[in-house]
């Protein structure tokens, strides 16, 4: 994977702000398909080659992976102020939304519509998480471990969180540490 | 319910959120149970109702998964102002100890990724920040692909059969996957489908 650069950029830390803002208030239930699709297929501020690498490092620093994620583009642009605009934007009307409806779902909590309508919603927002993984397999095929090898790591950690439901560092440790080896060994200069 | 706090327990409860925060890869969520002993279990600050449905809001309502943290503090607040019938200083604590622990959750993990970043992003053309970062990718698809599964798994509870929800998760795979449709159509979809009673 040759990462080339992204078709387009930011305009100012506003531009991030206002992106980031509406990007948060479309994802209902995680915030992540959002960002796949805004950043990477209509913004073009990412190729899907970045998106995957910085997905990957977002994922194993400590805090929430979209929070780190917007931290980490807000920066690349516009320094400290960009990573501020990013977080602030992901976070401040997001607040204000879901403390209106922490207010109204003590006068609705007991309907059962209500109740479904949200189980409804959360299965589709599994739905878009999952094709938002499918979508990045085909950037697998230019992987240096091959795009075979990279399948069976990708049915592993599958297997071992959905089936087996290992915890998340256990799996990113092993499985991770030795995809990284690997990966070192056959980068070889 | 009504508690008592005391400033050392506010200073005490964004320690433990500022502790979480560094423990908290791959996602606050994965501290759920944590919080759950120490606000539920040892100091009786929430109750077990006002835990879980801190939760579901927060999936339920647009913005990063995170936000269940603010309705946490918020809940704790107004518990400690006598409830959200006690009135404006009852609101002003709520916002006080939303703002304790989204600052506590947030502060450290956010500073650290800056920092590691910046450093990684520096020293992007070193054999081992490659390594890790092309490494990293097909595990990182991996996860995706079994959190859409995990999440999809969590919401049965209803009266309809589980296969109604698992084909409504897959259609919608399949739309976002091959189509560009508007994301919030098909949340729609799955919300009126849920009220209609298919899921």
């Amino acid at each position: 994977m040759h990462p080339s650069p992204p078709a387009a950029q930011p305009q100012s830390p506003r531009d991030l702000f206002v992106s980031f803002t509406w990007l948060a208030l479309q994802g209902f239930g995680g915030v992540l398909a959002i960002v796949q699709r805004e950043m990477v297929e209509k913004k073009k501020w990412l190729t899907p080659e970045q998106f995957l690498e910085d997905w990957a490092v977002a994922q194993v620093m400590p805090g929430p992976n979209v929070i780190n994620l917007a931290l980490m583009i807000g920066d690349r642009y516009f320094g400290l102020r960009g990573a501020l605009a990013a977080l602030a934007g992901m976070l401040t009307i997001p607040l204000v939304v879901i403390l209106a409806l922490a207010v109204l779902y003590a006068h609705f909590a007991g309907n059962p519509q209500v109740a479904a309508a949200l189980r409804g919603m959360g299965a589709v927002s599994g739905g878009l998480i999952a094709a938002t993984g499918i979508k990045l397999v085909p950037q697998l095929r230019k992987h240096p471990l091959g795009f075979a090898t990279c399948l069976s790591f990708m049915a592993l950690v599958f297997v071992a969180i959905a089936v087996f439901k290992i915890p998340l560092g256990w799996v990113l440790l092993a499985v991770g540490g030795v995809a990284c080896v690997w990966t070192w060994k056959k980068i070889a200069p | 319910m009504t508690i008592t706090m005391q400033w050392h327990d506010w200073l005490a409860l964004f320690g433990q959120y500022a502790l979480l925060s560094l423990l908290s890869i791959s996602g606050a969520i994965t501290t759920v149970p944590d919080m759950h002993r120490y606000l539920v279990v040892q100091h009786s600050w929430l109750t077990d109702a006002q835990f879980s449905s801190s939760i579901a809001i927060a999936q339920a309502a647009p913005g990063p998964n995170v936000l269940f943290v603010a309705l946490m503090g918020w809940n704790v607040g107004l518990n400690a102002g006598g409830g959200i019938g006690a009135g404006p200083s009852a609101w002003l604590l709520g916002f006080f100890g939303l703002m304790l622990t989204m600052v506590g959750i947030m502060l450290p993990s956010t500073t650290l990724t800056y920092f590691a970043t910046r450093w990684g992003h520096r020293n992007r053309t070193r054999r081992e920040v490659r390594a890790f970062k092309q490494g990293m990718a097909p595990v990182v698809v991996g996860l995706l692909i079994a959190t859409g599964w995990v999440l999809a798994a969590g919401n049965h509870a209803g009266n309809a059969p589980a296969w109604h929800l698992w084909l409504l998760t897959g259609v919608s795979a399949l739309i976002v996957w091959r189509t560009r449709i508007h994301l919030l159509w098909l949340l729609g979809a799955g919300a009126a489908l849920g009220a209609v009673g298919f899921v």
